[in-house]
C-alpha cells in the first residue's frame, strides 16, 4: 500500500470552504466509468484529478497471446463508437510490415466506411454534448439518423457496433448491390439534420452562453499535451493526419480542415471544439460523395488477404490514422511468429483526457461537465 | 529532415551518448541512445531550431528479455518530420530520467509504462499507477509476470 495517492494541497485561507468531491465512476455525465476527484471552493473548481482504469481489460497483454487477425475484434472494443476507424491503423500497420498492397476497391470501401463512422461518432459527440448542456431534442434527432449509418454497416459486416470488417489485406465481405445508393441517401439525411441542429442547438443563445468562453485550451498547451483531432483543431491548429501525414487514398479527395476561429467566444473554448465536429461531418459527406463516384464496381476484396501472416523478425512500426477523436496509433513489434511481440495502442482519448486538469481549473463546477463533454472521450480507449 | 541527418546532428552533439542508427524497411528508422542522457537528448530534439520535435506521439515500454526498452515516437509540426528514439534499461535497476517536463503528455505515458513494466522515471512529479489499482503488486506486461492467486479476497485466475 505504499503507492497510494499523495495529494499535496496548497490550503488557502479559505480552507474550510474547500471541499473534495467524487464525480463518478458511475455517473451519466462522465461518459463511462471515469472518476474525477474534484476540489471545489464554493462553486469554483480548484483542482481536478482524473482516476482511470475502471474499464482496463488488459488489451495489450491479450494481444501477445493472439495471432494478428485475432487482434482485430479487440481493437474494435477500444473506441467502440468508431470501431471502423480503430481497425484501420491496426490493419495498415500489419500490412506495412508484410508489405501488402491493398486492392483499389478495398481502399475506397475503407474510406467510405471510415467516414461514415466518423459521422456517426460526431453525431454522438455533439448529441451528448448537447445533453450535458441540457438540450435533449438534438440527441433524439442524431440518434435517429445514426441508425441509417449503422444499418449500412450492419448490412456490410453483420454487426451493429463492433464490426471486425477490415481484415489484413482486405475486407471481411464485399458490399451489397444497393450500397452506393443507400450511402448517398444516408448522407442526405445527415446534411438535413445538421442544418436543423445548427439553428436548433449550435447558434442557440442559451447554448452559446453555456459553452462559449469556458475550458479554453491554448494551441501551445494542446500541442504540448499531444492533443489531436477536434480538440486540437478547436484551438485553431490546422492539422489533420488525412492531409498532413496522408495515408491510404486521402490525397485523391478534395476537402477542407475546419478549425476553431473563436466565433462566439475566445479561441479554443468548448463551443469551438464542438463546431469543428459539426463542420467535419460536412467534410466527411464531401469525401464520401467523391469516393462513391470514383469507386470501381469490380474487384475482389479478399484477393490480397495473406494465407500466412509472419512479419519479419524484429520489424516494428508505428502507424497512426485520424480517428474521429484524433490521432490513434498502433506500435506493433514483430518477433517473426504469427503472434505479435508487442502491441501498444496510443489511445486518443487517453491522451486528450490528460489535458482536462489544466483546462478545467477556475471554472464553475457545472462547466466541468461541459468541458469533459467537449473533449469527447470514450473510456474503452482511455483504459484499454 | 531525414532520419540519418537527425542522427548526424545528435552524434555531433552527444558523441558516445548515441549508440546506434538503424534504417531497414519495413521498420521505422530509429536511433538508440544511452538511457542516462535521454533528458538532454530530448531537450535538444525539442528545442534546437532545425529539429523542433514539439509533439510526442507515443511513449511505449517494451520487455526485451534481459532488459526493458522505452521507445519515443516524435513528430515536428514545424518541419513535419518524425524520428524514433529507443533506449534500454536493465531489469534490476530500471531507472531513467523523465521527459515529463519537456512534453507534458509524457506524464500519463510514463505512468503507464511504470504501471505495466516497472520503469522508474526519475524527476516525474507523480509516478503512481494509472491503469491498475493503486495497490496492485508486480508489473503485468513483463513476460515473466505471474498473476497473483487472489486480490482482496477475489480469485484472479479464471
Amino acid at each position: 500500500m505504499n503507492e497510494t495517492k499523495k495529494i499535496q494541497l496548497e490550503y488557502s485561507q479559505m480552507e474550510s470552504d474547500r471541499m473534495r468531491l467524487n464525480v463518478g465512476p458511475q455517473h451519466p455525465s462522465t461518459h463511462g466509468v471515469l472518476r474525477l476527484e474534484v476540489e471545489i471552493d464554493g462553486e469554483i473548481v480548484t483542482e481536478v484529478i482524473p482516476h482511470i482504469g475502471y474499464l482496463h481489460r488488459c488489451f495489450e497483454k491479450h494481444c501477445e497471446k493472439m495471432t494478428y487477425p485475432q487482434v482485430i475484434p479487440y481493437v474494435d472494443r477500444l473506441d467502440y463508437i468508431s470501431a471502423m476507424n480503430n481497425e484501420w491503423p491496426y490493419v495498415m500497420a500489419v500490412e506495412k510490415l508484410l508489405e501488402i498492397k491493398v486492392p483499389e476497391k478495398v481502399e475506397y470501401i475503407r474510406v467510405i466506411m471510415a467516414e461514415l463512422n466518423r459521422i456517426a461518432n460526431h453525431q454522438i459527440a455533439v448529441a451528448t454534448f448537447g445533453l450535458d448542456a441540457g438540450a435533449f431534442t438534438p440527441f433524439l434527432y442524431f440518434f435517429r439518423d445514426r441508425e441509417y449509418i449503422l444499418w449500412i454497416m450492419e448490412k456490410c459486416s453483420g454487426a451493429r457496433l463492433l464490426f471486425n470488417y477490415f481484415w489484413i489485406g482486405g475486407l471481411a465481405h464485399d458490399v451489397y448491390p444497393s450500397f452506393k445508393q443507400e450511402v448517398l441517401d444516408a448522407i442526405k439525411q445527415v446534411r438535413k439534420t445538421n442544418a436543423e441542429v445548427m439553428n436548433l442547438l449550435i447558434y442557440n443563445k442559451i447554448f452559446i452562453d453555456r459553452t462559449a468562453n469556458i475550458g479554453i485550451l491554448p494551441a501551445d498547451v494542446a500541442i504540448n499535451y499531444a492533443c489531436s483531432g477536434p480538440t486540437l483543431r478547436g484551438s485553431g491548429v490546422k492539422w489533420d493526419l488525412r492531409k498532413d501525414d496522408t495515408y491510404s487514398i486521402y490525397n485523391r479527395f478534395d476537402f477542407n480542415i475546419p478549425v476553431g476561429k473563436g466565433e462566439v467566444g475566445q479561441l479554443g473554448d468548448c463551443w469551438d471544439r464542438n463546431i469543428v465536429r459539426m463542420y467535419e461531418m460536412e467534410e466527411s459527406c464531401k469525401i464520401i460523395e467523391q469516393a462513391v463516384a470514383q469507386m470501381p464496381d469490380t474487384g475482389d476484396v479478399k484477393e490480397a488477404i495473406p494465407a500466412k501472416l509472419r512479419p519479419p523478425k524484429g520489424a516494428e512500426i508505428y502507424q497512426r490514422a485520424e480517428n474521429p477523436k484524433g490521432e490513434l496509433g498502433f506500435y506493433v513489434v514483430s518477433n517473426g511468429t504469427e503472434k505479435p511481440d508487442r502491441i501498444k495502442a496510443r489511445g486518443t482519448s487517453f491522451v486528450n483526457l490528460s489535458v482536462l486538469p489544466v483546462i478545467s481549473k477556475g471554472y464553475m463546477f457545472a462547466d466541468l461537465i461541459l468541458i469533459l463533454g467537449s473533449i469527447d472521450i470514450v473510456l474503452g480507449e482511455v483504459d484499454r | 529532415m531525414l532520419a540519418n541527418e537527425i542522427y548526424e546532428i545528435l552524434k555531433k552533439e552527444f558523441g558516445d551518448g548515441i549508440l546506434e542508427f538503424k534504417e531497414e524497411a519495413p521498420s521505422d528508422p530509429y536511433i538508440s541512445v544511452e538511457p542516462s542522457k535521454i533528458f538532454d537528448i530530448c531537450h535538444t530534439l525539442r528545442d534546437s531550431s532545425e529539429l523542433m520535435f514539439d509533439y510526442l506521439m507515443c511513449l511505449s515500454g517494451l520487455d526485451l528479455g534481459e532488459s526493458l526498452g522505452i521507445v519515443y515516437h516524435l513528430y515536428s509540426f514545424k518541419h513535419t518530420h518524425k524520428i524514433v528514439i529507443k533506449t534500454t534499461v536493465p531489469k534490476e535497476t530500471p531507472t531513467l530520467p523523465s521527459v515529463m517536463h519537456l512534453w507534458r503528455t509524457a506524464d500519463w505515458h510514463e505512468r503507464e509504462a511504470f504501471d505495466l513494466y516497472g520503469m522508474i522515471f526519475s524527476g516525474h512529479d507523480n509516478l503512481i499507477r494509472i491503469l491498475l489499482p493503486y495497490d496492485w503488486e508486480g508489473y503485468p506486461m513483463r513476460k515473466d509476470y505471474n498473476e497473483p492467486e487472489e486480490y482482496h479476497g477475489m480469485r484472479v485466475p479464471y
